[in-house]
């Protein structure tokens, strides 16, 4: 079986986020950047996958600059096999979408696996855009995946439970929690990925017809006002007439 | 400017995130046309008039009752066509985001999701949209002719306007491909009001001490009218399912308010939440991170306090 697992580089959960360039550009000062997390799960999956189905072959795809190349090796450090670095900027989700379904196209990959969402964007639709692409189906967020032969079951989270699903290879799942626990790389794996094939392919032009104009930060939030533990009559007068939330 | 709203139904109703999105496209342009898919009450299908709708295409294939995204996404965008839509607008969901995607890449369009707020239309067509997990904004511009948005809750005060929507059954070929995904079952909460689309969500951490201690929460959520949610540790232990779990990796919600009982405020957490209007934390420990980001705080034990609070708020309603 051949899977791909698509990852993004992005900034630390705990990150504090800030803009420079008049807020045109994203301020990596002070930040770490990590395999983002859906992303982790979807890898996991695949490592699980293969440690169970023998001739299981893992690839990973980054769309990213040279900066990515840490990020892509704790992938291969982790278990993958082989990795594909598209030399681009992640500008939008309809841009990486086609560089993944650009390389999967001739690939023949019987599964493609990445994150729900990139936590920094969060637009959750790079799955579903490159199922589109494909011609092949789509299922975001999965929560549980078991390959039955040519098919899988699925479980993919829905407001308020979760839906039982069943499609044929090959397809596209965006991934999240508890599909897999999270594997942390050993020092065997850390050696070996030093010298695991990492290939950089130049990206295709597109027109994705989305253009960032400018980023924004909330607005500070004012100062808690605290209430007394043994009058929290006052705290549902002030949610009525001063928040005028109830 | 045409726009076509596709509205979700759960149980025959239409969802209020889905009325939303009507009412965000009556605010955006004029001719707005809604769809709705499988079985609906005709009297919701109608009542969208209330929020703009002119008229609105039901769709009502028995194929379609249960929300299939591939069958989904054919019949909007044969809509569309059928409407001359330039404009597909949806509420974000875990059927109208992939929807939304799909439909944008069949039809050309340019896509946003997480939007919250109407565009600005002064330069270009542009959007707001939530990014980092609700830490920051950015302004994207729109530039293809046709485009898909994907709106976030409360991206749009509702206004009421009067008149009914007219009907119109709709029937588009469905064909065996677009049921390539088989839903075997699904298993789904009923009765209770669900966290993405509550106005107010009451929150435990594990500061509650253990999953049984969780009545006096849904006590006060009942008082409330409101979801219940959980931190990440909560739905970790298996004391409440994951589907409650509020957070970075969990549901990103924007209630009007957000009660948090016994959660420190890992800023994990804090990123699945500061969307909310309003934020009220109840903490024993003085020093949690939480009342930072709080609006009204109380420190003390959630034990006391709750079933208080629960009373204060039944007085008053």
């Amino acid at each position: 079986m051949k899977i791909l697992v698509c990852i993004t580089h992005v900034p630390d959960t705990t990150s504090k986020i800030n803009f420079k360039d008049n807020n045109t550009k994203f301020d990596p000062t002070g930040v770490q950047f990590i395999i983002g997390p859906y992303d982790d799960y979807a890898l996991a999956r695949a490592i699980e996958i293969k440690e169970a189905t023998p001739g299981t072959t893992v690839t990973v795809l980054n769309v990213g600059l040279a900066d990515t190349e840490p990020t892509i090796r704790k992938a291969l450090a982790i278990g993958a096999d082989d990795a594909i670095r598209v030399n681009a900027d992640p500008a939008d989700s309809f841009f990486v979408a086609t560089q993944i379904a650009e390389h999967a196209k001739t690939a023949n990959y019987d599964l493609i696996l990445m994150g729900r969402e990139s936590i920094d964007y969060n637009s959750g639709v790079v799955h579903s855009i490159v199922g589109e692409m494909l011609g092949i189906p789509s299922v975001s967020p999965v929560m549980k995946l078991d390959i039955e032969g040519t098919k899988a079951k699925l479980a993919r989270e829905i407001e308020g439970g979760k839906e039982s699903l069943e499609v044929n290879l090959p397809f596209v799942a965006g991934c999240q929690e508890p599909i897999a626990e999270w594997k942390i790389p050993n020092m065997r794996g850390i050696m070996s990925a030093r010298t695991k094939p990492l290939k950089v392919v130049e990206a295709k032009a597109v027109d994705s017809g989305y253009k960032i104009q400018k980023f924004e930060l909330p607005p500070p939030k004012g100062a808690v006002k605290m209430i007394p533990a043994d009058n929290v009559a006052q705290l549902v007068t002030l949610l009525k007439t001063e928040a005028k939330v109830l | 400017m045409a726009i076509l709203v596709f509205v979700e139904s759960a149980e025959g109703k239409i969802k209020a995130t889905s009325i939303e999105a009507v009412a965000y496209a009556y605010q955006l342009g004029d001719a707005v046309t809604a769809i709705a898919l499988g079985d609906v009450e005709k009297s919701e299908l109608e009542g969208l008039g209330k929020y703009g709708a002119k008229k609105v295409l039901h769709a009502a294939d028995a194929k379609l009752n249960q929300p299939v995204i591939q069958a989904y996404t054919n019949v909007l965008i044969k809509a569309m066509e059928d409407e001359a839509a330039d404009i597909l607008v949806l509420a974000n969901s875990s059927l109208g985001t992939p929807v939304a995607a799909k439909v944008a890449v069949k039809t050309g369009a340019s896509l946003a999701s997480n939007v919250v707020s109407l565009p600005d239309k002064s330069a270009g067509f542009a959007v707001k949209k939530s990014i980092y997990t609700g830490k920051a904004f950015a302004w994207v511009e729109l530039t293809n002719p046709k485009k898909v948005i994907a709106i976030r809750k409360n991206a749009v005060d509702i206004k009421e306007v009067s008149g009914n929507a007219a009907v119109t059954p709709y029937t588009v070929q469905l064909s065996d491909s677009d049921f390539a995904v088989k839903t075997l079952s699904t298993e789904k909460a009923t009765g209770e009001i669900l966290l993405p689309e509550a106005n107010i969500v009451v929150s435990g951490g594990r500061g509650m001490k253990g999953p049984e201690h969780w009545s006096i929460l849904e006590d006060l959520a009942k008082a409330l009218n409101a979801a219940t949610g959980c931190s990440k540790p909560v739905s970790d232990m298996g004391w409440r399912p994951h589907h409650e779990h509020v957070g970075q990796t969990g549901v990103k919600v924007a209630p009007q308010l957000y009660i948090a009982v016994g959660i420190s405020g890992a800023i994990q957490h804090l990123a699945g939440v500061n969307s909310s209007k309003c934020i009220v934390v109840i903490n024993k420990d003085p020093e949690a991170p939480f009342f930072k980001a709080a609006d009204y705080g109380i420190v003390g034990d959630a034990f006391e306090i709750i079933p208080k609070l629960t009373e204060a708020i039944k007085a008053v309603k």
